[in-house]
């Protein structure tokens, strides 16, 4: 890896202002249009678009390689695209965003692989992760208030790590590592939720509790789900998105999406 | 209660901290009262040596702070330290005034003796103790903040900023060989008569310099104890084990490495500015590559991330160091780098790290904590995931036998 390749972040960029309600009129909470992203000549997104609804439940499938991960880098600020705009809500603008400012203001990310702090408990985890001011001399002196203890005991509950809140993260099971970062998302009260297969190498019921919390995080939160288990997507899945070569393939429902002759190309052609 | 999270709660650093205060109650005692014929007296060599060793220890702990809580490396924090050092080595030489060999009443003698007519205008202001005071905070912070910037803005990590650290120290190494720098070149700044009036190689002096390291190695220790306790701790801990998780959590990674780095340069540069008065000369050497990595052993062998062990690792280093050099000078080299690898192989925690291992296998005979990673599988039957509902989940983890006896409900 090429430590130089980094975008480089102004260090005195303004927040915009999320306090503001996000300016959702014609329900679409993040709209993705037109993106290409290249690597030495690679396109990872070729000319992508996408648009996710408020309170929404999105799966994302596609073979290897399709630009699941790269979208998401997209989104969250990790990854400038060369072209295409990003906006999240009418009025925000993601592609000037870093991505610290892009998870304060209410899109957070779930990793493929489980990443939550493993020196710390459960409950700091949480804690790190609750919605508050972030800046340096602010953490140094804050403590928790009882709002934020409340909220923290809430998403404890909803992940089903409760009986678990003083063990040290890096100690639980590779299952509830994943709540616990789903969480994490949470206690920043976000509007979107990204989730990177949020199943793999899970159990049978293990599989099956992820399915019913992101259920259950439909509605009040957008979610999108990139996921390779077909099975689970079938069992949550409203609307899927196959993505192929860096762009949209096809829209619908499972059922639709399953028969759509392309797609059936594409994972057999494989 | 702020004692109780910065002091009481951390037995290691309490008892390093109460053994440094026993010895800036003793050693003074030692030396002024008790007369030179008695077994007990301590010289007044030992004492310079031990106030010394407090610089290093302070030193140490601000590499500790950022390598140990922040995964940073610096392998160039002897700059910091060397910095200060010259700061208050200016001092120490404008208050030679015309006592020096050439007797030029503002000039030292290494610029008479290159001939120069007048002070350069870095030199301004450094007659006077509270300007010294001031450039010994300012110089190394403003010199860590540029640094830090540019590094940490283009996410220089790992290996890599180590490496650039030890150019920037080399850099400067180079830099302060040069006569016309103005620093005294080769030899760099020395010959030193009083600071703040008091003559500077007396028993009185020389205490009262031991007295003020210790005291300013208590204080940054609870400085970086508050640190480490707050929630910013936990945020420096996090980026040490994910920064992108960190970053995604909504956290300016950037600027808390850069804060963390400023303040841990300043602390370096108070442990030169202390060290210079009693060793008596700073020189470019302070700047030598070596010296830093040195600095980084202490703390790898007093077990980092722990604060107090970068203070047990200083001393034992350079105790070791001292007995060493006096048998067999020929072999220290040799020494450090097989302590090196043997505290990496074998102590990976250090020194300290021995110490807790002795007590959790003393803690372990003692049943009742539940085995770790247990995941208690009796008390989450349910597979909604609000699994959890009832308040009596969060006593039941703690005692998996409750959980067991509650299953069939």
């Amino acid at each position: 890896m090429n430590i130089f390749s980094h975008k480089r972040y102004s260090m005195g960029q303004k927040d915009p202002n999320f306090g503001a309600p996000l300016d959702t009129t014609h329900r679409t909470i993040l709209y993705v249009e037109g993106v290409t992203v290249s690597f030495d000549g690679f396109r990872a997104l070729n000319n992508l678009n996408l648009y996710i609804d408020e309170g929404e439940l999105r799966c994302i499938i596609g073979p290897n390689g399709a630009g699941k991960t790269t979208m998401m880098d997209v989104i969250t600020g990790k990854t400038k695209p060369d072209e295409g705009s990003v906006y999240f809500g009418q009025q925000i603008n993601l592609l000037e965003l870093s991505e610290h400012q892009i998870a304060r203001g209410g899109i957070g990310r779930k990793f493929q692989k489980p990443t939550i702090f493993e020196a710390l408990s459960v409950y700091e985890n949480l804690e790190l992760a609750t919605a508050a001011d972030k800046r340096v001399w602010w953490t140094l002196s804050q403590q928790l208030n009882s709002a934020q203890k409340y909220r923290i005991d809430e998403v404890l509950l909803q992940i089903g790590l409760a009986e678990h809140r003083y063990k040290n993260a890096g100690s639980l099971s590779h299952g509830q590592k994943q709540w616990l970062e789903i969480g994490m998302l949470l206690m920043q009260n976000p509007r979107v939720l990204l989730v990177d297969e949020p199943v793999a190498g899970m159990t049978g019921e293990e599989t099956e509790k992820t399915a019913e919390l992101l259920l259950s995080l439909a509605g009040e939160h957008s979610v999108i789900v990139v996921e390779h288990d077909m099975k689970f997507v079938r069992s949550i899945a409203r609307k899927v998105t196959v993505l192929h070569q860096g762009s949209v393939l096809t829209e619908g429902t499972m059922d639709q999406v399953q028969n759509d002759p392309k797609v059936i190309e594409v994972y057999l052609g494989e | 209660m702020l004692t109780q999270r910065l002091l009481l709660s951390d037995r290691g650093g309490m008892i390093v901290l109460g053994l440094v205060l026993a010895t800036m109650i003793l050693v003074p005692i030692c030396n002024l009262l008790v007369p030179e014929t008695s077994a007990l007296h301590i010289s007044t060599f030992t004492v310079t040596l031990l106030g010394k060793f407090l610089c290093y220890a302070l030193l140490a702990l601000s590499v500790d702070l950022i390598w140990g809580y922040c995964g940073i490396l610096s392998l160039g924090h002897g700059a910091f330290f060397a910095l200060g050092g010259y700061a208050m080595g200016m001092y120490l030489m404008r208050q030679i005034g015309p006592r020096g060999q050439y007797g030029d009443p503002i000039l030292p003698d290494f610029m008479v003796f290159l001939n120069w007519k007048e002070l350069p205008w870095y030199w301004q202001g450094f007659d006077m103790f509270w300007f010294a005071l001031l450039m010994i905070i300012v110089v190394p912070g403003i010199l860590a903040f540029v640094f830090g910037w540019l590094a940490f803005r283009s996410r220089v990590t790992g290996v890599y900023f180590s490496i650039i650290t030890q150019a920037l120290t080399y850099a400067l190494l180079l830099a302060f060989f040069r006569n016309e720098m103005g620093f005294g070149g080769n030899n760099g700044l020395t010959d030193f008569k009083d600071i703040l009036g008091f003559p500077i190689a007396a028993s009185g002096t020389r205490i009262s310099l031991f007295l003020a390291s210790g005291f300013m190695l208590i204080l940054a220790y609870i400085a970086c104890r508050y640190i480490v306790t707050s929630r910013m701790g936990k945020v420096i801990v996090s980026i040490r084990d994910a920064e992108t998780r960190t970053r995604f959590c909504g956290y300016k990674v950037e600027s808390y490495k850069l804060w963390l780095f400023v303040f841990s340069a300043i602390l370096a540069g108070i442990a030169g500015a202390l060290y210079v008065p009693q060793v008596g000369i700073i020189n470019p050497g302070e700047f030598s590559p070596l010296n830093s990595i040195e600095l980084v052993v202490w703390v790898a062998t007093g077990g980092r991330g722990t604060l107090f062990g970068a203070i047990v690792g200083a001393f034992t280093v350079n105790y070791g160091k001292t007995v060493f050099t006096s048998y067999s000078p020929e072999t220290w080299l040799f020494a450090l780098g097989a302590l090196f690898v043997i505290v990496t192989l074998v102590l990976p925690k250090g020194l300290v790290g021995l110490f807790n291992r002795t007590k959790k296998a003393a803690s372990k005979q003692n049943p009742g904590n539940p085995p770790p990673g247990n995941p208690a599988p009796a008390t989450a039957p349910s597979v909604t995931p609000n699994m959890g509902t009832s308040t009596e989940n969060f006593i039941s983890a703690e005692t998996p036998v409750i959980a067991a006896v509650k299953e069939p409900v």
